[in-house]
């Protein structure tokens, strides 16, 4: 359900706050550990006591760097940390130390594949190191919040793209391309259920052709890709019923309510606040010098797009298998692997690629997803599930019987050729073999190889069937399908 | 004077300070009063000056080892909480 | 025992003309004493003082003794001390009792030196008089009637009238020098950057050193040499060796350039207190200096340009004191708006609140260019002023304050007046530079104080241009009448 349907057009505008995987705060050296008891990891300097004074993590500083190079974006040479001030109480010092006129990370892309298979350029404004606030907890407190600061100091990542994106859908494909880039860098573990990578979503809606853009409002902290696509959705419809019922779109903050699949305003949402950002006194400009940005790019991994264009190029893959081959650097890691294996000592064939990517994004894929795993958990190595395949690329087993060697595989941890050897699954290539099925096959069935002669070439399929069914599934396909057609024509 | 009584209002109120009925003049007084004292910067040559956020120019900021150095010490910290309970900062109810 | 100064008391520990412990015990009754009137404590710390003397006394007597070792000092109550109350003057922190030491505490305690203890001081440091702290006014040991200048006027008040022979301060606008020099003593605010200021209770980020308030300089060379270098802690703290400042004391002075700031010798300067000055001026040129008349156009914009960039920081350091996790919380908030405003609308005092209104204003949207940004550039060409200046000489000297003490009450009233008792210091934090207030004579009976100030780092100098002045003069040794003798009553 587009808006581009009547006339309107939607302008998506996303803020990320990814989480940097540290192991101590940004400004303190407190430990970012999720989950321990509350203001277990909290010191003096994120409790705001009087007189502390905040220090900058130099692994923070790298990783926004990568993140810079990795989305071709400009390192800014000197940056700026300024304070945001407000009163919250999940915020001790009455300010967020962050970043405002002078960020580490300037204008920056990144490529999105659509679903029609085209690419799109969705521009990144800037990026810029900030802290993490603390935690209000409510639970089992009739008339109060419990402060937790664990959180607060931890370092963010805020990633602000252009208002580029035009639909909820392309707002998930740039959502997940962050989230796999971010994992690939090994900045962020992408881990949205713990907060480690949130989503804003800025969306407006105007008519077609309109020059200006219409009055945006915010839906904040959105915690999976499936309440992205239908929170904006869902904004998108109110705020075309709001214009088209002779209303306005106000500016605001509106939250998802995954529950009842609407988004709403913000209870108690004051007037805007004035933040009165200005540099922090207490820290100095971050100087970066070529020579150590230098260095950085040189231990950046290969990055999801040239992963991806390598597989079309070297393996004649479909730009869509690329993607979805390379949606993580450890399932890339896991084909090549595949790959490399099945080929032995030579140059890998289109034939054993394209095999491969079939497997890994079809069947394993598939097995991953049902048990909740990641590639790294795999219960088929790359090692086996090469194994596996040879076996169909040389002809001992068919494609469909190794389907069942697969489930067999993944439930028994064995590799293809025991189980091949214990179920007896090889394939009859034996051509006499077949021949003599056939024969038995045809002597037994003399009606429908009498109708088969005199036109039905529909039954081809049944002789097929019963060929297959009398040697246990394990006649060769290819071999079957020519002997039969001989045989057949008498 | 400079400032004005909705003005004195809306400074208190976003810095969260209380001010009584019969403070409200005092501080606009003064406030209008430091008002006017700064103004005087308004003459001053500033074009081409760059602003000057620190007394020592050209020092960059350190940065340290990405190391964990504290350990759990809420206990103590917490003896100077006003109000505390399970570990937590207790404030008035939140609403979000 | 409390006529001598740090230098001579360490001389004497070391003869063991008397001991830590005598000396340590004297000094509280001293203090307690004096309390009634002066009121320069906060907090007296009698029980660990005597504890760490007679660590002292077994440190020297087992030859394992320091320069500082067993030398007492008070703490200006704005330096963190770890189970000791610190309460910055105000309300707001007056439950608080600090999980930690600021690292002056830290350097000054391993060095072996006694805290007798907290200093009181106006709120926050914000203020010219100690008229606003929390815990009432300190007096003037020269004349109780009168202010002993702030915002660090209890340690200036306890120095003058040697109840402690030294004591720590901070400096953000003149809270050490305009002090110092309404009460007879040495008061050095070293650069910007050269002290840490971790655990020191922050007003005005990039204003704020810490330094002390001694007898001499030569007092003030021994100690500032510990407490000073490079902490990891602070971000603004520079990485540079610090001299033995001792030992430069009495490098000769033949030679010095002397500037004169044109500005500052005008209308506004009491005319006794030029006469001092110039007299004063007329000591170094027989010491072989050169007197230099400079011109620092942009230095009478100093105070407008504070008044902008102190508040403004402050607005946002004050922040943090909300009611949640220490300090005063207002009794049954009603919600959370509540508990934040009556929590800080009385914990803090009125002249806290209206820098932290001024400085909510001039950084809030539509005027943070007028305001904020424009002060930052002016302050910027007073910087550029020094900087000419100190290329043409090697030490700038003035008056520290335009007037001697004042009454008790006698500025509150009017907010503008009392910021104009720091017209001569605030330029030199403003632009980092360090700068000490020394004693050069008496107007109507009352002290009147002499500034030096130098280049980034010119600490040295300073206190070898004092000292020799000091050599030459006795005012720095002069004691208020009331508190001339051994015993007060």
């Amino acid at each position: 359900m587009s808006a581009a349907n009547n006339g309107w057009e939607t302008v998506i505008g996303l803020e990320i706050h990814a989480q940097l995987q540290t192991k101590s705060k940004i400004f303190s050296g407190s430990a970012t550990a999720y989950g321990s008891s509350p203001n277990s990891q909290a010191n003096l300097v994120d409790l705001a006591y009087p007189g502390v004074l905040p220090v900058l993590n130099k692994e923070a500083v790298r990783m926004a760097v990568k993140f810079g190079l990795a989305v071709g974006a400009q390192v800014a040479p000197r940056s700026v940390f300024a304070r945001k001030n407000y009163f919250y109480p999940d915020l001790p010092k009455g300010y967020q130390i962050s970043q405002y006129e002078l960020p580490i990370v300037a204008k920056g892309t990144l490529d999105i594949l659509l679903d029609d298979g085209s690419r799109k350029t969705i521009g990144i404004t800037r990026a810029h190191l900030e802290e993490d606030a603390g935690k209000s907890l409510h639970e089992g407190l009739p008339k109060q919040s419990g402060i937790d600061l664990n959180r607060a100091g931890t370092p963010l990542l805020e990633i602000v793209s252009e208002p580029d994106m035009r639909s909820a859908k392309e707002a998930v494909a740039y959502l997940k391309k962050v989230h796999t880039l971010v994992r690939y860098l090994e900045i962020c573990d992408g881990n949205m259920q713990e907060g480690s990578f949130r989503c804003d979503a800025n969306v407006s809606v105007r008519r077609v052709g309109a020059e200006k853009f219409g009055t945006r409002a915010e839906i904040k902290n959105i915690n999976s890709f499936r309440f992205v696509e239908k929170a904006i959705n869902y904004e998108v419809a109110r705020q075309i019923d709001v214009i088209e019922g002779g209303g306005k779109v106000v500016q605001e903050t509106r939250l998802y309510d995954p529950d009842k699949g609407e988004t709403r305003s913000m209870r108690s949402k004051e007037e805007a606040n004035d933040y009165r950002y200005f540099p922090d006194p207490d820290l100095l400009p971050v100087e970066l010098d070529p020579g150590y940005i230098g260095e950085i790019k040189a231990t950046l991994p290969e990055l999801p797009d040239e992963k991806a264009a390598r597989f079309v190029l070297a393996y004649d893959l479909s730009q869509y298998d690329a993607t979805v081959l390379t949606s993580s650097k450890e399932l890339g890691a896991y084909y090549d692997d595949v790959v490399k294996q099945l080929a032995g000592d030579k140059l890998p064939s289109k034939e054993q690629a394209k095999l491969a990517a079939n497997w890994v994004a079809g069947s394993l894929a598939a097995a991953l997803n049902e048990h909740n795993l990641e590639i790294t958990e795999s219960r088929i190595d790359a090692k086996k599930l090469a194994g596996l395949l040879v076996r169909i690329t040389d002809n001992t087993i068919s494609g469909k019987i190794a389907k069942d060697v697969f489930e067999a595989m993944w439930s028994d941890g064995k590799d293809a050729d025991a189980i091949i050897e214990s179920k007896g699954l090889k394939q009859i290539t034996d051509t006499g073999a077949i021949e003599k099925a056939i024969d038995d096959v045809m002597a037994k069935n003399p009606g429908q190889l009498a109708d088969y002669r005199s036109g039905k070439d529909k039954l081809f399929g049944f002789f097929v069937g019963q060929v297959m069914k009398a040697t246990g599934g394990k006649a060769n396909p290819a071999q079957l399908n020519d002997l039969l057609k001989k045989k057949l024509a008498g | 004077m400079s400032l004005n009584r909705d003005q004195i209002n809306s400074i208190a109120h976003l810095a969260r300070l209380s001010l009584t009925e019969a403070e409200i003049p005092v501080y606009q007084d003064s406030l209008s009063k430091i008002v006017d004292l700064v103004g005087q910067l308004d003459a001053a040559p500033t074009q081409g000056v760059e602003p000057m956020a620190h007394p020592l120019p050209g020092l960059a900021q350190r940065m340290r080892p990405d190391v964990v150095t504290e350990k759990d010490q809420h206990e103590l910290y917490q003896r100077n909480a006003p109000q505390v309970e399970a570990a937590l900062y207790l404030v008035p109810k939140v609403i979000e | 025992m409390h006529t001598f100064t740090l230098a001579e008391l360490a001389k004497k520990l070391r003869a063991k003309e008397f001991s830590a412990t005598e000396l340590t015990g004297a000094l509280l009754d001293r203090i307690d004493a004096s309390q009634p009137t002066l009121n320069a404590f906060i907090t007296v710390t009698r029980d660990s003082a005597l504890a760490q003397a007679r660590q002292a006394d077994a440190a020297l007597a087992a030859g394992k003794a320091g320069p500082l070792t067993g030398l007492p000092l008070a703490h200006k109550d704005i330096f963190c001390t770890q189970g000791v109350k610190t309460s910055c003057g105000s309300k707001m922190l007056d439950n608080f009792v600090s999980p930690y030491d600021a690292t002056v505490v830290e350097k000054l305690n391993a060095a072996g030196m006694v805290t007798l203890g907290k200093t009181n001081m106006d709120e926050f440091a914000m203020g010219s008089s100690n008229e606003t702290s929390w815990y009432g006014p300190v007096r003037n040991p020269w004349d109780t009637q009168l202010v002993p200048g702030g915002s660090s006027g209890g340690s200036a008040a306890a120095v003058a009238a040697r109840i402690a022979p030294i004591a720590t301060a901070t400096d953000t606008g003149g809270s050490i020098r305009q002090p110092a020099s309404l009460c007879g003593v040495t008061g050095i605010k070293p650069t910007y950057g050269r002290v840490s200021r971790f655990g020191m209770i922050a007003f005005a980020s990039s204003l704020d050193q810490g330094g002390l308030i001694s007898q001499s300089a030569e007092d003030a060379a021994m100690v500032l040499e510990a407490m000073s270098g490079f902490d990891p802690r602070d971000s603004t703290s520079v990485d540079a060796p610090v001299p033995n400042y001792v030992a430069t004391l009495d490098a000769p002075l033949t030679g010095l350039k002397i500037g004169l700031i044109s500005e500052f010798f005008g209308k506004g300067l009491d005319a006794n207190v030029e006469k001092l000055i110039r007299d004063a001026l007329a000591v170094y040129e027989k010491l072989g200096a050169k007197l230099v008349d400079v011109k620092l156009p942009a230095l009478p914009l100093s105070v407008p340009t504070y008044y902008v960039v102190a508040p403004a920081e402050c607005s946002s350091n004050l922040a943090r004191f909300d009611g949640v996790r220490y300090g005063y919380r207002a009794q049954d908030p009603k919600d959370l708006m509540d508990l934040y405003k009556r929590s800080r609308g009385e914990g803090f005092g009125a002249e806290v609140k209206r820098r932290i209104m001024v400085g909510t204003y001039v950084l809030s949207a539509g005027y943070y260019d007028a305001y904020y940004l424009k002060a930052q550039r002016v302050r910027q060409l007073i910087n550029q002023d020094f900087k000419r200046a100190f290329e043409q000489v090697d030490v700038l000297i003035g008056p520290t304050a335009p007037d001697v003490a004042f009454g008790i009450g006698a500025k509150t009233d009017d907010p503008i007046q009392m910021y104009l008792n720091d017209i001569y210091t605030i330029g030199a934090n403003l632009a980092g530079v360090p700068g000490i207030s020394i004693p050069c004579g008496f107007v109507r009976d009352l002290p009147v104080g002499m500034q030096i100030c130098g280049p980034h780092f010119a600490e040295a100098k300073l206190l070898n241009v004092a000292h020799k002045y000091q050599q030459e003069t006795d005012w720095h040794r002069r004691i208020p009448a009331a508190y001339s003798k051994e015993k007060l009553s």
